[in-house]
C-alpha cells in the first residue's frame, strides 16, 4: 500500500485509489459533488481540489483536483493549505450564483449534500449581484419530481441515468451556464432505476415525489433497517416513517447485493403501506355478506376452537416472512401446510433448486455478478423480475472496458477517459428470450425464441461447451450457438441466468447443462437463478416438498375434506383459475384469512384478521442466492394490526399447540425455525436478536432532531408522549441510544456530524464501495442441504398445432407485484390488463391494439384487450403476469384465440389531459 | 528559393486554385515522394527535423506530436488523422484564406501527416459557417477521388485513406482538440480528461493526431523540400513562414505569410500600414481573443512563440487585434469575455459559473454601475479561473488572458470604471 502525506501527516491507503476516495475512506473531510463511489470520477465540479507538492523542497505546490489524482508513494498533499480552501469557496460561491436560496421549502434540505458542502467550504458571502437563473421545471412521471432551478450541474444525474443504468431519455441540453437536465418533453422517466436520480443528485432537482407531496425532513424520519420485499433480490432498504405513514424508503448500503442503488419498484412500491386497502379491523362476514368488526380475543378463541375439532388447511405465502410462515406450519401441522405457491411455479422452483444441487456452480451475489465476463440469459426478463440485477449486469459487460483501460494504465474511476476509450466495446451478454427485454441494448446476440426453443439453445450451448457435436447442435445454429459456448469458454467468470419466469423446467435444465459442461472444463462458473417473489426460496426450503401441493389441496377441497382452511398473505386468486380457487374457499366450512391488503380472497372469507406489512414488523426472507435476511419495523402497526407470526402464535397457545407455547416473542420463532431443520440453520444469525445492546444502549430509529417532537401531538396535549419501549428488537423508537459502528444489518439510516446526506454513509464504510466498519453477518442457506420430495408435475395442455398460440409468462416491474402495484404512484404506472400479440397474429385475428380478443384455454375463456408486441414471436402470445385474470392462464398451455365481438374498446386519452390533474 | 509556400499558388483575386494548377505548381509532389520513396518513420524523421510547431495556437512541435501514436500493429484498427479547422478564435482568419484559396494544399498535407502516421480515415472538421471553404473543400476532395490521391491505393501503393468533410454544427470549444473529437462522434463538445491523449486514445477511442489547417499546409512543402529549406524560412529560433494578420483600425487590416520572427512592428506598420488617421496604439492582442495584451513597449518584439511567451503573453494563431486610443479596455474585455462565457460548455464550474460572474461586472462596470470592489472581485476571479489546471481545460484561462494583461496595463480606465463612471467609448446600454 502506498504511503502518502496529507498536511505533514503519513497515512497508508490503497493502491489504485485515487486522493479524493483516499481522504474519504481516511476520515478526512474534502468536499466534493461529481465523484460517486460507484460512478467514479469526471472531474467536472472541481470541488475536491487540493494542494499537490512536486518534491521534497517544493513549497507552493500545484492546485490538483483529489478526484482526478491518482495516489502515489511519497506524494505530498494539501487539503488545508490557504490556496486549495479559498478555490474551494470560491467553487460552492459559483455554484450557489444560480442555486435559489429555497431550503426552507426544498423537500432536500436537512439532508442536501450542498448544505453540507457549502458549510464545510466555508462559504459565506455573495458577491455576486445579477440575477439568478431560471428553467421551466418539467413532469418527469408520478415518481419523480423535477426542480431544475436547484441544478449546481455536476452531471451525477446524466452519468447514473445514461451511463450507469443504460437509460436514453435523460440527457444534459443546452451548454454554458444554461445546462439543462432532463427529457426531450415532458413524460415519465423511463428507466426502471430513475428513483436513483434521488439520491445520485446531490441537490434538491430530482426528489421524491411521494415525499415531497407529503413531506418529512429527515430529522422526523423514524427509519429502521430493512429488506425490500418486491423481488426474489432482497435489496437492503431504509424505510422512513412519520406520523404513522410510510413516507420514503431509501437505499441502505450492502456491497454484496445494492451497493448504492435499487430499482423504482423497491423505492416507490412500499407505499402501499399506507393504503386505503389496508384491512381496518379483525372481521367476520354476516349472513349479509358484510364485515363486522369483532373483538380480536373473540375471533382467536373461535379459531382455535375450529383448529382442535376439524381437518385444518393452511396455506402460506412467499411473499411473507420465514417466521411467519414457520408459525403456519406449526399451527396446522407440516402435512397440512401448503407454501400457496402455484403448481407450476412449484415445479419449476424445484427445477432451479436441483440445478443449483447439479451444476456444482456458484451462486453469485449481484456484486459477484458484475464481475463475471461473459453471460448468457436463458428466458429470464431479468429487468422485470430482478430488476437491481439488471443494473449489475450493465455493470459486468463493463469488464472488457476495464480490461481495455489497464493496457492504457487507466484506473477504473477514470470514467470519462474509460468510457471514451472503449466506446461501445463490452464483455458478451447472450439473451435468448420470447420477446425484446431491456436489455437488448447490451446484448451481443440476441436470441428470440420460444420457451422450448430456448431450452433447445441451451442444450446445444452445453453440448458445444463439452466439444459434442450431436444433433442438439444442428448446423443451421452451430455458428450463433458456437459464438456462445466460445465466450462462455473463453471468459474468467462465466455467468448462465435463468429461473422461473420462462415458466419452462426445461430451460433451467438446459442452464444448469451448460453450467455443468463449464464446471467440468474447470470453469469458475456462476448459476444465477431468478423467483418471483421476496421469498419464493425461503418457504419452498422451509417446505421441504413435504406439504400438499395447491391443487391437491384444490382436490380436498372438492372431497368436501376441509373444514378449516387458514391464509395468510395470500390472493388465491393471482395463484390459480378463479373457478378452482371460488370452489375451494366455498367447499370449506371456514376460511380464515390474515393479510395486508384488501383483496379478492379476503372477501371470500369468513374471518378477516389485519396483518402488519413489511414495514411494521420483523421478519427473515431469503433471496434468490439463499441469503438469509432481516426487516424490522419501522414503526409500531396500528392496533388492531398485527404481524401474522404473532396471530398465529397466539392462536397457537390458545389451541394449546405444544410447539408454540413456548414463544413469547419473535426470537423464539425465529431460533425454534433454525432449529426445525438443518437446511434452516443459521437464519437465527441473520442480524443480533433483541437483547442486542452495545454499552447497555439499544440502537436508536431516529437521529438526532432539532424540531421538537412535542408539537407532534400538540393539539392534544402539550406533554411528549413516552416513546414505545421496543422489546422484540434490538432498535428503540427514540433518538437515544448508540450510533457509533453497529453491524451492518442494524443501521437505521445513515449520518455523520457534517455529513446530512446519503453520502455520509462512506463514514461507516472502510473505503468507497467498501465492507461497513461495523461488520456485517452474511448467512447464506444452502439450498444444496435440501431432499426434496420430486414433484409430480401434470403436463399442461400442450395445443401447440398451427391454431393454437403458446402463453408465455410476461413480467413488468409495475404491476406484477401483488403489493407494490397499489403504491400509489406505482398503481398510475401499471397498465392495463391485456394480451400481447405478434403483429403477424394480430393480422391474422384481425384485431389492432385496444381491440379485445377471448382466449380459450384449459380454464376456460377470458377476454383480454389486443396489446401489439412486435418483438414477440409469432406463435406465442405474452400474458402478464399479476394482473387480474392472468392466472386463469397457463403459462405455456396452447390457446385458441378468436376476435372477441362484443368488446368495447376504452375510450382514447389524451395525453395532456392526463396530465392536467397532475402535481407537476 | 520558394519563400512563401503557402500561398504561393493564391490568386490575385482568390478565386480557388484548382488540381490541375496545383500539380502545374509543383503540387502533390511532397506526397507522392512521401508515400511512394519514404517509410512512415521516415517521414516522421523530416518532420521533427524540421522543427515545425502547431499554428493552432499552442506551438506543440508537430512531429513530436505525431511521435505518440503507436506504430505498432498490436492493436490493430483505425487510426484517425482530424484536421482542426474550426477557426473560430476571435480575430483569426488565416485558415479561411488557405482553405478558400488553396484547398489542395491542405488535402495534400492531411494525405502526407495521414501517411505518416499510417491512418487509414482523415476528417476535416470544419467551421460551419465557412460556406465557401466547405465547396472549395468538397470540390477539392471530389477531384482527390478522381485522381486517385486519395480512396485505395494511393498513387499505385498500398496505402489507403479516405477523407471526409464534416461541417460544424458550431461552438468555439470545439476549437478544443477532444472537443472536437467528442463532437465528431456525435457527443457534447465537452472537452475530455488528458491523459489519455487522442494520440493513443482519440476518436471513438483509437489514435488520433488533430493538427491545425496550416500546420497541415506546411507538411508537403517539408517532405519536399526538406527540412533544412523549411528551419532557413524562418528569422528567429522557430522554423518556416506564418501566417500572420492585423484587425482594428489600422490602414491596411489583412493576413500575409511572412517569415516566422518578424517584428511586431514589421506586421503593424509595414504590412497593416500603420494606425487609421485619428487612432493611436495603445495595445494589442498578439494571437487571438485568448492571448493577453502586449503594449508599446512589445512593439520590436519578435513574433515567435518563445519570444512572445517571455513578454508574458502567447503567439496563439498570430492573428493581432489591435487596440487604440478611441476604444475602451473594459469594453473590449467586457465584449471578449461575453463571448468566452457564451462559448463556455457548461462542463467544468469555475468556467461555466465563474465567467458569467466576471462577464457581469464588466457589464455593470462599462455601463457606469461599476463598485469599488469590484477590481478585488476581477483580480479574485482571474486568480482562480485564469490557471491551467484549475479548470477542465484551456477556454477559461485563455479567457482570463486579456483580462488580466488589461487591468495591468490599463488600470486607470478599470478604476474610473469602478467609480462608477461612465466613458465615452463604452456601449452605455
Amino acid at each position: 500500500m502506498p504511503t502518502i502525506v496529507i498536511d505533514g501527516k503519513e497515512y497508508e491507503v490503497p493502491q489504485g485509489e485515487n486522493i479524493l476516495e483516499a481522504c474519504l475512506g481516511l476520515g478526512l473531510d474534502l468536499p466534493y459533488f461529481c465523484w460517486h463511489p460507484a460512478m467514479g470520477s469526471i472531474g467536472s465540479c472541481r470541488q475536491c481540489a487540493v494542494i499537490q507538492y512536486q518534491n521534497p523542497e517544493d513549497e507552493r505546490g500545484k492546485l490538483v483536483m483529489g478526484c482526478m489524482t491518482p495516489v502515489q508513494d511519497g506524494a505530498r498533499f494539501s487539503i488545508t493549505n490557504e490556496a486549495a480552501s479559498s478555490f474551494r469557496e470560491f467553487i460552492i460561491e459559483s455554484l450557489m450564483v444560480n442555486h435559489p436560496h429555497d431550503c426552507p421549502v426544498c423537500a432536500e434540505g436537512g439532508e442536501c449534500h450542498l448544505q453540507d458542502m457549502t458549510v464545510m467550504a466555508g462559504h459565506r458571502d455573495r458577491r455576486y449581484r445579477g440575477l439568478k437563473k431560471t428553467h421551466r421545471n418539467q413532469y418527469l412521471g408520478p415518481l419523480i419530481h423535477h426542480e431544475m432551478n436547484r441544478c449546481i450541474t455536476c452531471y451525477r444525474c446524466v452519468r447514473f441515468y445514461k451511463d450507469y443504468a443504460g437509460g436514453s431519455d435523460l440527457s444534459a441540453m443546452a451548454s454554458h451556464d444554461h445546462v439543462y437536465f432532463g427529457r426531450h418533453e415532458d413524460g415519465k422517466l423511463e428507466s426502471p432505476f430513475s428513483g436513483n436520480l434521488v439520491e445520485v443528485c446531490p441537490t434538491g432537482v430530482f426528489t421524491d415525489k411521494h415525499l415531497v407531496n407529503d413531506y418529512t425532513r429527515k430529522w422526523d424520519l423514524q427509519s429502521a433497517p430493512s429488506i425490500c420485499p418486491g423481488c426474489s433480490v432482497g435489496c437492503n432498504t431504509s424505510p422512513g416513517e412519520r406520523y404513522g405513514k410510510l413516507k420514503r424508503v431509501h437505499n441502505r448500503y450492502n456491497p454484496d447485493i445494492n451497493g448504492y442503488f435499487l430499482c423504482d419498484k423497491g423505492r416507490f412500491g412500499a407505499t402501499y403501506v399506507n393504503s386505503e386497502k389496508r384491512i381496518p379491523a379483525v372481521g367476520r362476514r354476516s349472513k349479509d355478506g358484510l364485515f363486522d368488526a369483532i373483538d380480536s380475543s373473540q375471533a382467536l378463541t373461535d379459531i382455535a376452537k375450529g383448529l382442535s375439532t376439524s381437518k385444518v388447511i393452511g396455506i402460506g405465502s412467499p411473499r411473507t416472512s420465514i417466521e411467519t410462515n414457520f408459525a403456519l406450519q406449526n399451527l396446522v401441522g407440516q402435512q397440512n401446510f401448503c407454501t400457496g405457491i402455484s403448481e407450476t411455479e412449484t415445479a419449476l422452483v424445484s427445477a432451479c433448486i436441483e440445478a443449483i444441487k447439479e451444476s456444482g456452480a456458484k451462486i453469485p451475489s449481484p456484486r459477484e455478478i458484475e464481475r463475471c465476463d461473459a453471460i448468457l440469459i436463458l428466458g429470464e426478463d431479468v429487468t422485470n423480475t430482478a430488476t437491481r440485477i439488471a443494473l449489475s449486469l450493465r455493470q459486468a459487460v463493463r469488464n472488457e472496458a476495464f480490461n481495455m483501460a489497464e493496457g492504457l494504465q487507466l484506473q477504473s474511476w477514470q470514467d470519462a477517459a474509460t468510457r471514451m476509450l472503449v466506446q461501445d466495446e463490452r464483455s458478451p451478454l447472450f439473451l435468448a428470450s420470447p420477446h425484446a427485454t431491456q436489455l437488448d441494448d447490451i446484448a451481443e446476440g440476441i436470441f428470440n425464441l420460444s420457451p422450448s426453443n430456448i431450452a433447445h439453445l441451451g442444450y446445444s450451448v452445453a453440448s458445444l461447451i463439452e466439444g459434442k457435436k450431436d444433433d442438439a447442435a444442428k448446423k443451421t445454429d452451430a455458428n450463433d450457438y458456437g459464438n456462445i459456448a466460445e465466450a462462455l469458454l473463453k471468459a474468467e467468470r462465466p455467468l448462465i441466468i435463468s429461473g422461473t419466469g420462462v415458466t419452462d423446467t426445461s430451460v433451467i435444465k438446459a442452464a444448469s447443462s451448460i453450467t455443468s459442461a463449464l464446471v467440468a472444463k474447470g470453469k469458475e462458473t456462476y448459476l444465477s437463478l431468478i423467483y418471483q417473489e421476496a421469498n419464493t426460496l425461503g418457504i419452498t426450503l422451509l417446505d421441504q416438498g413435504q406439504g400438499p401441493s395447491l391443487s391437491n389441496i384444490f382436490e380436498q377441497g372438492e372431497n368436501n375434506s376441509i373444514q378449516t382452511l387458514i391464509i395468510v398473505e395470500n390472493d388465491l386468486y393471482r395463484r390459480a383459475a378463479k373457478h378452482k380457487v371460488d370452489k375451494l374457499l366455498q367447499a370449506a366450512d371456514q376460511v380464515i384469512v390474515l393479510d395486508i391488503l384488501d383483496n379478492e380472497t379476503c372477501n371470500q372469507a369468513d374471518i378477516v384478521i389485519p396483518a402488519s406489512s413489511f414495514a411494521e414488523c420483523e421478519g427473515t426472507l431469503i433471496n434468490f442466492e439463499g441469503r438469509a435476511q432481516r426487516h424490522f419495523p419501522v414503526f409500531e402497526s396500528k392496533h388492531p394490526c398485527r404481524p401474522s407470526w404473532e396471530w398465529l402464535t397466539e392462536i397457537g397457545k390458545i389451541s394449546s399447540n405444544k410447539n408454540m407455547l413456548e414463544w413469547q416473542c419473535f426470537d423464539d420463532i425465529n431460533k425454534a425455525c433454525s432449529e426445525s431443520s438443518s437446511t434452516l440453520t443459521g437464519i437465527n444469525e441473520v442480524a443480533p436478536d433483541r437483547k442486542y445492546r452495545v454499552g447497555g444502549r439499544k440502537i436508536p430509529r431516529q437521529p438526532h432532531r432539532y424540531s421538537g417532537r412535542t408539537a407532534m401531538v400538540a393539539n392534544l396535549s402539550v406533554h411528549e408522549p413516552k416513546q414505545t419501549d421496543d422489546t422484540e428488537t434490538p432498535l428503540g423508537f427514540t433518538m437515544e441510544g448508540h450510533s457509533g459502528d453497529r453491524p451492518g444489518e442494524l443501521i437505521p439510516f445513515v449520518w455523520a456530524p457534517g455529513w446530512n446526506s446519503n453520502h455520509s454513509v462512506h463514514k461507516l464504510q472502510t473505503g468507497s464501495e467498501g465492507e461497513l466498519k461495523g461488520g456485517r453477518s452474511v448467512v447464506k442457506i444452502e439450498s444444496k442441504k435440501l431432499i426434496q420430495s420430486k414433484q409430480q408435475v401434470k403436463s399442461v395442455n400442450q395445443n401447440n398445432d398451427q391454431d393454437h398460440f403458446i402463453a408465455v409468462a410476461m413480467y413488468k416491474i409495475f404491476g406484477t407485484g401483488e403489493l407494490s402495484s397499489q403504491s400509489p404512484g406505482i398503481i398510475e404506472l401499471c397498465e392495463s390488463e391485456s394480451i400481447e400479440l405478434a403483429i403477424e397474429a394480430a393480422d391474422k385475428l384481425g384485431v389492432s391494439n385496444g381491440d379485445g380478443v377471448t382466449a380459450h384455454g384449459v380454464n376456460g375463456t377470458v377476454d383480454l384487450e389486443v396489446k401489439i408486441n412486435d418483438s414477440l414471436i409469432s406463435n406465442c402470445v405474452g400474458i402478464i403476469q399479476g394482473m387480474p385474470g392472468a392466472a386463469n392462464i397457463n403459462p405455456g398451455e396452447g390457446l385458441s384465440l378468436t376476435r372477441s365481438e362484443n368488446w368495447v374498446r376504452r375510450s382514447e386519452i389524451i395525453s395532456s389531459d392526463q396530465l392536467g390533474g397532475k402535481n407537476v | 528559393m520558394i519563400t512563401t509556400p503557402l500561398t504561393k499558388n493564391v490568386h490575385e483575386d482568390r478565386r480557388v486554385v484548382l488540381v490541375e494548377d496545383y500539380e502545374a505548381n509543383g503540387g502533390y509532389q511532397g506526397a507522392r515522394k512521401s508515400i511512394t520513396q519514404m517509410t512512415p518513420s521516415e517521414c516522421l524523421q523530416v518532420i521533427k527535423d524540421s522543427n515545425l510547431r502547431g499554428r493552432g495556437g499552442a506551438g506543440f512541435p508537430t512531429g513530436m506530436k505525431w511521435s505518440f501514436v503507436p506504430m505498432d500493429n498490436v492493436s490493430p484498427g483505425h487510426k484517425y488523422l482530424v484536421c482542426n479547422a474550426d477557426e473560430m478564435e476571435p480575430g483569426t482568419f488565416k485558415d479561411r484564406l488557405l482553405m478558400e484559396c488553396d484547398p489542395h494544399q491542405l488535402i495534400e498535407g492531411m494525405i502526407c501527416g495521414s501517411y505518416t502516421i499510417q491512418a487509414d480515415i482523415a476528417y476535416i472538421f470544419l467551421r460551419g459557417e465557412y460556406v465557401k471553404a466547405a465547396e472549395t473543400l468538397s470540390q477539392a476532395i471530389k477531384e482527390c477521388y478522381a485522381k486517385g490521391y486519395l480512396g485505395r491505393s494511393i498513387m499505385g501503393t498500398n496505402y489507403s485513406l479516405d477523407l471526409y468533410l464534416h461541417t460544424s454544427a458550431g461552438r468555439y470549444i470545439c476549437g478544443e482538440e477532444t472537443a472536437l473529437i467528442n463532437s465528431l462522434e456525435g457527443k457534447r463538445a465537452n472537452p475530455r480528461a488528458k491523459p489519455p491523449f487522442p494520440q493513443v486514445s482519440g476518436l471513438w477511442g483509437r489514435p488520433t493526431i488533430v493538427n491545425n489547417v496550416e500546420t497541415l499546409c506546411n507538411i508537403s512543402h517539408i517532405l519536399d523540400h526538406g527540412p533544412e529549406w523549411f528551419q532557413e524560412l524562418g528569422i528567429g529560433e522557430d522554423a518556416g513562414t506564418k501566417m500572420y494578420g492585423v484587425s482594428g483600425n489600422v490602414q491596411n487590416p489583412g493576413c500575409w505569410e511572412l517569415p516566422i520572427g518578424t517584428t511586431i512592428r514589421e506586421i503593424l506598420e509595414v504590412h497593416a500600414g500603420g494606425m487609421l488617421p485619428g487612432y493611436s496604439f495603445r495595445g494589442l492582442l498578439p494571437g487571438g481573443g485568448s492571448t493577453d495584451f502586449l503594449v508599446e513597449e512589445h512593439l520590436d518584439l519578435a513574433m515567435d512563440y518563445g519570444t512572445i511567451g517571455k513578454a508574458g503573453s502567447r503567439m496563439g494563431t498570430g492573428t493581432m487585434i489591435i487596440l487604440d486610443d478611441k476604444t475602451c479596455p473594459v469594453g473590449m474585455v467586457k465584449n471578449l469575455i461575453d463571448f468566452f462565457a457564451h462559448e463556455s460548455c457548461g462542463f467544468c464550474t469555475p468556467c461555466r459559473d465563474g465567467l458569467p460572474q466576471t462577464a457581469h461586472i464588466l457589464q455593470d462596470m462599462s455601463s457606469g454601475k461599476g463598485e469599488s470592489r469590484d477590481i478585488e472581485n476581477l483580480e479574485r476571479l482571474v486568480k482562480f479561473i485564469g490557471s491551467i489546471g484549475n479548470t477542465h481545460c484551456a477556454l477559461a484561462p485563455g479567457a482570463m488572458e486579456p483580462l488580466q494583461s488589461a487591468m495591468k496595463y490599463f488600470p486607470e480606465d478599470f478604476e474610473r470604471h469602478a467609480k462608477g463612471k461612465k466613458c465615452n467609448y463604452c456601449e452605455t446600454d
